[in-house]
């Protein structure tokens, strides 16, 4: 065995695996490859021990203020399950605003938790790099997908231009009346006056029919988009997610073989001469950049994982948000029924206050001063938008949830410089709609419990919660 | 003192005052015109204040930025004369210009 070893890791160290796939992919499908390579990644971890992956247990989060500022852990997965992490937050915006963690699971990386700091990083790509990835730890090994919100200009300029069509005004106009009617399908069939999971039943069931609408995916397997989006983004290595390595190589294959499968049968729609869909595979064929994406599986996989996760864990935690924040706020829910025009305005409001995505996670490409301390090269720096989205020095009462609020549209959540979201008024339509739909037939959405929340330090979101619906008096 | 026209894609005209050394966003945003969302305050960070500016008036703006284009190029309604209307700062000299918006602001 001991001899074998060091073959291997040095075969892994040498060769590229991304390399070996696309000098194959030619020959070998793509599914057939990802387990390819699952199957050596496993025998490698048997012969000869890689990076460890971490094992996460869940322990109550203490108090804040029993902890020395040094010991802040803020990738903890379990801050956000626990509900937590308001007044971690806030002692680190007041206290040390670029704060260094040293010993996190994810290994040592930089804090930016005010929201003026956040934009500077997030602008300044010249000094902060997005490559290789934008979650805290790094990516499970031999998944190493390519996709443009990790890539830095030009290669990112090039190819997020290749795709950013698909939310083009004329497509977002053409699938007003499409995204209405499947909100329609699915209010109407909701049950008034009995306790239901929104989660399940509203949440993930609407953006599920969003993306398989994108995407022009079978309509019948469209709960297929929204597992593999929730396995690609709860690896534990990366976001401290519960999905194990063998599950994610799982989903990969099969997400590969779903989407080869529709991408050959739109190209043999083109090479007949039949007119294209709005769909983004459709998009894809027709851009002379990007036709021939199948050949460089780990772009196909990484853009088809970013625009899937884009659509899914965003506004599907967007949705469920908004409920709980008018249960919190009372007061606003009646403003709400009262004028149902600051609806948009509350949209805006509802994606700062829920914040589905905590953080974007940077590299420094040299030395950077940042608010009085210094960021070295090659350091992690995670921009957290959670925090800046709650920043006193920006926002009024931040903690508040103002459906009229000033300036609600000036929050993080979308972030801001070359990877500023690229779904944003797509999620901004697919909520405003909801939320006009439910308007015209529930006078009342009572959340019944606390809420279940996901185990991860980047998706904040939710697993269940139990409402009551009160159907609009005649 | 001078004026602005801005043209909503619509059709929708809105004529505004020049208050110089203001940016072209900063009066939009003063005057409520819709259309103009400026989502990250002047930034340069977020083409949302994204305005069309008529070919004869072009050459009284300022050049535009490397920065500037880049946040351009991200949206798919760019055209040849598309500015960032927080990186115009207006002036007297801009009596007359016209500028539209596109359909969505990206």
């Amino acid at each position: 065995m001991n001899f074998i070893s060091p073959i291997i890791a040095k075969g892994t160290s040498l060769i590229s695996i991304p390399k070996i796939i696309e000098k194959t992919s030619t020959i070998v499908p793509m599914p057939i490859q990802i387990k390819g390579v699952h199957l050596f990644i496993k025998a490698k971890r048997r012969v000869w021990k890689g990076k460890p992956i971490p094992v996460f247990i869940e322990k109550p989060i203490p108090d804040v203020s029993e902890l020395a500022i040094e010991d802040i852990d803020v990738s903890n997965p379990f801050l956000f399950k626990q509900n937590r992490w308001e007044s971690y937050f806030k002692r680190l915006r007041d206290e040390c605003p670029v704060h260094y963690q040293k010993n996190s699971p994810f290994g040592p990386f930089w804090s930016v938790t005010r929201y003026e700091d956040i934009m500077f990083v997030d602008k300044r790509h010249d000094l902060f790099s997005a490559e290789p990835i934008i979650f805290l730890g790094d990516r499970p090994e031999g998944l190493a997908a390519e996709t443009f919100i990790a890539m830095d200009p030009p290669k990112h300029d090039v190819q997020r231009q290749a795709v950013q069509n698909v939310v083009a005004p004329k497509n977002l106009v053409e699938m007003e009346s499409l995204i209405r009617s499947r909100a329609v399908e699915i209010l109407d069939q909701l049950p008034t006056d009995e306790p239901f999971d929104w989660v399940e039943k509203v949440s993930v069931e609407l953006t599920s029919r969003m993306l398989a609408t994108l995407f022009d995916f079978p309509y019948e397997k469209r709960h297929k988009l929204a597992y593999w989006s929730d396995v690609i983004a709860a690896s534990p290595e990366t976001t401290g997610g519960e999905c194990s390595t063998d599950e994610t190589f799982t989903a990969a294959a099969e997400m590969s073989r779903y989407f080869s499968q529709l991408w050959r049968e739109k190209e043999a729609k083109k090479m007949a001469g039949e007119s294209m869909g709005y769909d983004l595979i459709s998009l894809l064929l027709s851009n002379d950049k990007t036709k021939n994406m199948i050949n460089k599986p780990m772009e196909f996989m990484g853009n088809l994982a970013l625009l899937i996760v884009g659509g899914n864990d965003t506004t599907r935690n967007s949705m469920t948000g908004g409920v709980l924040a008018l249960n919190q706020f009372p007061n606003e829910f009646e403003k709400l029924r009262n004028d149902p025009s600051l609806i948009p305005n509350m949209v805006s409001e509802i994606i700062r206050w829920q914040t589905p995505l905590a953080y974007m996670r940077r590299v420094a490409k040299e030395d950077v001063e940042l608010n009085g301390k210094t960021i070295k090269k090659g350091d992690k720096v995670v921009m957290w938008y959670v925090s800046g989205n709650r920043d006193e020095r920006k926002i009024n009462q931040p903690d508040e949830f103002i459906i009229d609020r000033k300036n609600a549209r000036n929050h993080l959540s979308f972030g801001f410089g070359v990877h500023r979201c690229m779904g944003n008024r797509l999620a901004e339509m697919q909520l405003r709609i909801l939320w006009e739909e439910l308007l015209k037939r529930f006078d009342n959405i009572e959340v019944l419990e606390e809420p279940k929340y996901v185990q991860s330090n980047f998706v904040k979101g939710f697993t269940e919660m139990k409402v009551k619906l009160t159907a609009k008096a005649q | 003192m001078g004026s602005i026209t801005f043209i909503e894609h619509d059709g929708n005209k809105h004529q505004v005052d020049i208050e110089e050394g203001k940016s072209l966003m900063q009066i939009a945003m003063d005057n409520g015109i819709p259309g103009v969302d400026a989502d990250c305050g002047g930034s340069c960070a977020c083409g949302t204040c994204h305005v069309i500016v008529d070919k004869n008036w072009i050459a009284t703006t300022s050049t535009a930025s490397e920065e500037e284009i880049q946040m351009l190029d991200m949206t798919p309604e760019k055209a040849d004369t598309s500015r960032l209307s927080c990186q115009i700062s207006t002036s007297e000299a801009m009596d007359g210009m016209v500028v539209r918006l596109p359909e969505f602001q990206m």
